[in-house]
């Protein structure tokens, strides 16, 4: 620690940061702009000037630029310093010359940075008394408003586009006062992190455009501390209400998992919440019914025995209560068989192997890493995002050598060029990770599992190994061996569990390496973790009910074999939130609440179980599935309920503070302290202020009133503190900047690395092509794959039409169309992927419940 | 020669200097001298002891610049000359570049071998085509001669020299902007520390040279420290391409001793203000200098004698304001200037200036308001040296606060009478 005098009090630092973050970290309030905790410093803006004093006699001192200046043992700054203050309020008045001032109809207005750093500075009168510089705006695609008007080109947009994200299609253009932050021409922005632009950009330059068809102030909002449903990572969010729709999802910092940044599934994937295709009453034989008419039936019919189904899609809660319903011995998980063997097996490598589930946080400091069948970027989105990062541990060394501390961003960036650390990708075909890439195999799952096991046998003779890829491999071994923190990463998407197997074996034979395997849905690990058989398993002559939880089986299985399975019943009953194939055929349909409407807990593919609370009260009779299929009358209860039946969940329940969790006898609030609708938003109805909904399932109150200050992480609805109305309020929510937020990160590990294992002996045969026949395989995609979020209409956009791709090779021998399957399909040629395989965009509706891989005809369309 | 040695052997008629011309005149002898036996360290040492300091502007000794390379650094180490001449007024560069393109190329491959580079660059203003042919022409004449590339002169140093045209821009002359630029990226600046010397181009340890330092280099190996420092007048070693333009009677350029009186330029080189005009101010060396008026006219020109009076000897080139010129006028041009080079990265330079730029065309369109001038101070005062992120805001505030020292009654008679006093139409 240095210690170091602002203002002539002493305190302690970290030398190792600059100035500005250790001031911010001390709870100052030092304003900044170009600055950012993830991004490090450029010294752009010059808004975070101080005035800093050789020594204690020097009285003169000179203005600097805390974000430039090290923390550096005995330092004296002065924030309050004349000349600093005022230096800093020129800095914003030359900021505001050219910006419109429009704050009134800027969808940032009230949780801008440019506006609280301009009120922290004091600069309150205009003196610029000449035109203001404009230009023209962009169409950015579905997700953002571009309005540069409103620009003070602090160029973090362009920061976080390019170097932090990788994005090529954005850039800074032009000079002087009239730099322009778009891209060459108007159209889609390419990056699948672009949404975070609305976050990163300090005004309101880009906004989130789905909130702005349904637009409400921050203020005006209701929050609740949530968890993303659309992939398996479980990255923190805060969704936003109000008058019952849901308005909009922003990032809730979690040091360990998301940190700033969510990808545009997640940001963007919420509006399936107002879905017109929502199931909103009871419905039985086609019929609207009560409530009760709906349970008076469901209780009829579970207690004639029922199968249930549970989902990989709905919380620890919602499965246990169904679990509960029907009996430990009736209850399968909602997958099939190939689908749950997977998990099985990534599980059973997690518990008895020695290699532990990383962290995104973790990843991002690995320094070697090998990818085994997976597209990262189109499975698990922000997991990407960390990797872009991991790859930068050798230039950041690099530059620790010359001294250049790791947040001098574009002097580290300088001097490591092109210095990566090595990333192996193995996959079907290219992925969005490739342009980082040391090296990139492509291969069918059979090839990429005799891949892995080679690797595996490079780095430990014990493990068995394929000849072909012996050279490979050897390089591959040898970078992973020469690595601090190496990082294996496979998962289910290519549907092999050899590929799985061999991940595992690499990982195993590498003693401290870190193995991240990726899985489709928000609980697919916490539904494995129930120990269910899959539900192709499940007997059919047995009972007269089947109960389906939030699923539709028609993805999980081929058509005919669900059409088959359900005849097996007399009545099917379905609790879910959207209309689908299977909500059409079932005799009892229940309207259950999705995420921003129900409480529970999730288990991301770390293993991490989460807490994630109801943001709004739905509009009854739609309640929790947990509340339809039991009769507990909170959420804790079903949590000690399960707790007791299933042990190995039990550590759930402490993911987030009870219902009875107070600080100073009181709740915490959903709204903002200055919520303006308390009294307002019903008066058409009734002028007598409505009694707020009640709250059995959390500590959390639909109210503004509660307690105002800072509750534990897993119950922080939204990040707003006095001065700092923007999302740069988390600063103050931190334990250090960028560190951790008081009180640690949320969420609970369940799953722990063992101390025996064997390696997986059983090579795959290799792949032989066949004639006349491919081996489809599934090929993950952002936007479509994920059956929630592609109900959003601007994800639903960016979705590509269904097709099938093939090797330009064997696509010579088409048309334009093919049959496959019965279905028309247009030919993607597709470079990368190898001869014999065929390429189906994953879990897109035209091809729900092909079970992956498997061979088939494709035939020319005469 | 021996007065003048960067400029006493160019032709008459304007035309380069060919190989066989300039190894007539001495030339490439100095590459053999140092090539032949002289370490780096002791090239260095002779620099140092030279007192040669930077021709760019900022008059940063040489030698020392030369000795911030680490020894223990990686390769490939780059030497870049920037021959990026931009700043108002200037045009000392072009003269040694068109007219003795194998001096600078000589001195180039002198400042390699100091510091162990690799390659060099000469990255030459995008407007001046005639040196970028010239200079390419005898970058090819070099490399067949053995002067350039592997092996030179049998000495096993080697050596690459790449020439590069400028897309345009002001700021591509400030020594990191330059780099990136050359990087293909936007020629912003870069943040200090890391010095070039140890992170410059592509991340790599480079030194940075003015066309005219590299040019003094070979005659320092060839003649010597002692000789080069009895050349000034002054403490700062050699001699100076001084320039003068504005309205008087001979603009032009020549090659005197360091330390040559502003006077002495004005009135004996320059030949004095054109009849019926009254000297009223100068900007010694550059648009980016502070003005010198009638009181300062006995100072000499070298870094020191000139910062004490208030200004930076800077390129060296002097522009001259008359007594018929509107100083407020000339202080926009240069503001305008100013204001249209800034990169758009550090908020004082990119606002700041666009500001000042619209209050001086106010001002002499008769729009001036009173709080202008505290506006004007207000800004450049905002864009001292420490404040802006490059040096570019500071050097042009330099101008126009002087100018609000000097000349503050020109100004307040612009918003008293609501136009400018020199435009015949009001």
């Amino acid at each position: 620690m240095a210690k170091v005098f602002v203002d002539n009090r002493a305190y302690e630092v970290d030398p190792g940061q600059n100035l500005l973050h250790a001031c911010l970290g001390l709870g100052m309030n030092l304003p900044y702009f170009c600055w950012h905790p993830a991004m490090g410093s450029v010294g752009a803006c010059r808004q975070c000037a101080v005035k800093q004093f050789k020594d204690e006699q020097d009285s003169h001192g000179r203005i600097v630029m805390a974000c430039m200046t090290p923390a550096a043992e005995g330092t004296r700054i002065s924030i309050l310093d004349e000349e600093a203050v005022s230096f800093r309020r020129s800095v914003i008045e030359g900021l505001m010359l050219n910006h419109p001032h429009d704050c009134p109809v800027c969808d940032e207005g009230g949780e801008c940075h440019l506006q609280d750093m301009t009120v922290m500075t004091g600069h309150d009168y205009r003196r610029y008394a000449f035109e203001k510089r404009t230009f023209e705006n962009q169409y950015l695609g579905p997700f953002l408003n571009h309005e540069m008007n409103r620009c003070i080109q602090c160029y973090r947009c362009v920061r976080f586009y390019r170097e932090y994200a990788g994005g090529s299609d954005f850039n800074a253009f032009s000079l002087r006062n009239i730099v322009y932050f778009g891209r060459e021409r108007e159209g889609v922005l390419e990056n699948e992190f672009a949404g975070n632009l609305a976050e990163v950009c300090p005004t309101g330059v880009f906004t989130d455009a789905t909130a702005k068809r349904h637009y409400t102030r921050k203020w005006d909002l209701e929050f609740s501390p949530s968890i993303c449903v659309h992939c398996g990572l479980g990255c923190n969010v805060s969704p936003a209400e109000r008058y019952g729709t849901l308005r909009r999802i922003v990032n809730r910092y979690n040091a360990d998992i998301n940190g700033y940044f969510l990808c545009d599934r997640g940001r963007f994937g919420y509006e399936f919440v107002n879905s017109p295709r929502r199931i909103r009453e009871p419905r039985l034989c086609g019929q609207t019914v009560s409530r009760e008419e709906a349970l008076n039936r469901l209780h009829e019919l579970a207690a004639g025995g029922a199968i249930g189904i549970g989902s990989p899609r709905a919380s620890l809660e919602s499965n246990f209560a169904l679990r509960a319903l029907v009996g430990a011995g009736r209850f399968y998980a909602g997958i099939g068989a190939r689908h749950s063997a997977l998990l099985r097996l990534a599980l059973e490598i997690l518990h008895r192997g020695p290699a532990r589930t990383p962290s995104l946080r973790e990843i991002e400091s690995c320094d070697a890493v090998f990818i085994l069948g997976e597209d990262v970027t189109n499975v698990a989105p922000r997991m990407a995002l960390s990797l872009r990062q991991a790859i930068r541990q050798p230039g950041m060394a690099l530059a620790a050598q010359f001294k250049i501390p790791a947040w001098m961003d574009h002097a580290v960036r300088e001097v490591a060029q092109d210095l990566r650390a090595p990333l192996f990708i193995a996959s079907l075909a290219a992925t969005r990770l490739d342009d980082i890439a040391a090296r990139t195999f492509r291969a069918a799952p059979a090839g990429l599992a005799r891949l892995g096991f080679t690797v595996a046998h490079a780095l430990d003779g014990r493990a068995p190994a394929a000849a072909e890829w012996s050279a490979d491999a050897a390089e591959i071994a040898q970078a992973l061996k020469s690595a601090k923190r190496p990082l294996i990463i496979s998962g289910a998407s290519t549907g092999s569990t050899e590929v799985i197997e061999a991940a595992a074996n690499v990982a195993w034979a590498l003693p401290g390496a870190a193995l991240a395997l990726l899985v489709p849905e928000c609980n697919s690990v916490g539904l494995s973790l129930m120990n269910a058989p899959p539900f192709d398993q499940a007997p059919d002559a047995e009972t007269d009910t089947l109960i389906v939880l939030e699923n539709n089986l028609y993805r999980r299985a081929p058509a005919g074999m669900v059409d088959r399975f359900l005849a097996g019943f007399r009545h099917v009953v379905v609790c879910d939130h959207l209309e689908n194939a299977l909500t059409g055929q079932a005799e009892l349909v229940l309207p259950a609440a999705t995420f921003a409407e129900s409480d529970g807990t999730l288990v991301n593919s770390e293993g991490r179980a989460q807490r994630f609370f109801q943001t709004f009260v739905p509009a009854a009779p739609i309640v929790e599935s947990w509340r339809w299929l039991g009769d507990w009358p909170s959420l804790d209860d079903v949590l000690a309920a399960m707790a007791a039946a299933l042990p190995q969940l039990a550590p759930a329940v402490s993911a987030a503070p009870p219902a009875t969790f107070r600080v100073h006898n009181q709740r915490i609030p959903r709204e903002p302290h200055r919520s303006s609708g308390r009294t307002a938003m019903l008066a058409q109805i009734t002028v007598h202020e409505p009694k707020p909904p009640a709250d059995p399932d959390s500590a959390l109150a639909f109210s503004m009133e509660g307690y105002p200050g800072e509750p534990p992480p897993p119950l922080i609805p939204f990040f707003w503190t006095p001065a700092w109305n923007s999302y740069q309020a988390v600063n103050k929510f931190q334990e250090e900047i960028a560190g951790p937020l008081r009180g640690g990160s949320a969420g609970v590990r369940l799953i722990e690395p063992g101390a025996g294992y064997g390696f997986f002996a059983d090579l795959p045969a290799p792949f032989e092509p066949r004639q006349g026949e491919w081996l489809l395989v599934p090929r993950d995609h952002i936007f479509g794959s994920e059956e929630l979020s592609r109900e959003a209409p601007g994800i639903a956009k960016l979705a590509p039409e269904p097709y099938v791709g093939l090797n330009p090779q064997d696509a010579a021998g088409f048309g334009p169309e093919v049959e496959v399957a019965g279905r028309r399909l247009p030919v993607a040629p597709q470079p990368d992927l190898p001869q014999g395989v065929a390429a189906i965009p994953a879990g897109f509706a035209a091809f729900e419940g092909w079970d992956l891989p498997q061979w088939s005809r494709i035939s020319r369309i005469p | 020669m021996a007065d003048k040695p960067l400029t006493a052997r160019m032709r008459a008629d304007g035309e380069a200097l060919d190989l066989q011309a300039y190894e007539q005149a001495g030339g490439y002898q100095a590459l053999r001298q140092a090539l032949g036996g002289m370490e780096p360290a002791r090239l260095i040492d002779e620099v140092k002891a030279s007192n040669l300091r930077g021709r760019g502007g900022a008059g940063f000794s040489t030698g020392l610049k030369w000795s911030l390379v680490p020894p223990d650094s990686p390769h490939p180490r780059y030497i870049v000359c920037n021959a990026d001449e931009m700043e108002p007024g200037t045009f000392k560069d072009r003269l040694l570049m068109e007219g003795d393109p194998h001096q600078l190329i000589e001195g180039t491959i002198l400042a390699g071998y100091a510091t162990s580079s690799d390659a060099g660059y000469v990255f030459v203003r995008g407007e001046y085509h005639v040196s970028g042919d010239r200079l390419r022409r005898a970058i090819e004449e070099a490399y067949r001669a053995g002067y350039l590339g592997k092996n030179i002169l049998g000495s096993g140093y080697s050596f690459e020299l790449h020439l590069h045209l400028s897309a345009g821009r002001y700021m591509c002359g400030e020594e990191t902007g330059l780099l990136n630029a050359l990087e293909g990226k936007r020629a912003n600046p870069r943040a200090k520390p890391p010095y070039p010397g140890v992170s410059g181009l592509w991340g790599k340890p480079t030194t940075v040279n003015n066309v005219e330092t590299l040019c003094c280099v070979p005659h320092i190996v060839s003649r010597g420290a002692a000789w080069f420092k009895s050349l000034s007048k002054t403490n700062d070693g050699g001699t100076k391409l001084y320039g003068a333009s504005g309205k008087v009677k001979r603009p032009g350029l020549w090659e005197l001793p360091m330390g040559t009186t502003v006077r002495e330029l004005l009135e004996e080189h320059a030949g004095g203000m054109r009849d019926g005009l009254r000297f009223r101010g100068l900007l010694p060396g550059g648009a980016s200098t502070d003005f010198l008026t009638e009181q300062h006219l006995d100072t000499p020109m070298d870094f020191n004698a000139v910062e004490k009076a208030g200004s930076r000897l800077g390129t060296g080139t002097m522009i001259v304001l008359d007594d018929q010129t509107c100083p407020v006028g000339m202080v926009w041009n240069l503001e305008h200037f100013f204001a249209r080079e800034s990169c758009g990265w550090c908020t004082p330079c990119w606002s700041g200036l666009g500001w000042v730029d619209r209050i001086l065309e106010a001002m002499e369109d008769g729009r001036g308001q009173p709080g202008d001038l505290e506006k004007l101070a207000d800004q450049a005062r905002f864009w001292g040296p420490g404040h802006t992120f490059c040096a570019l805001a500071p050097g042009a505030a330099e101008p126009l606060q002087s100018a609000l020292k000097y000349f503050r009654d020109d100004f307040e008679q612009h918003i008293r009478e609501h136009r400018c006093p020199w435009r015949t139409n009001g």
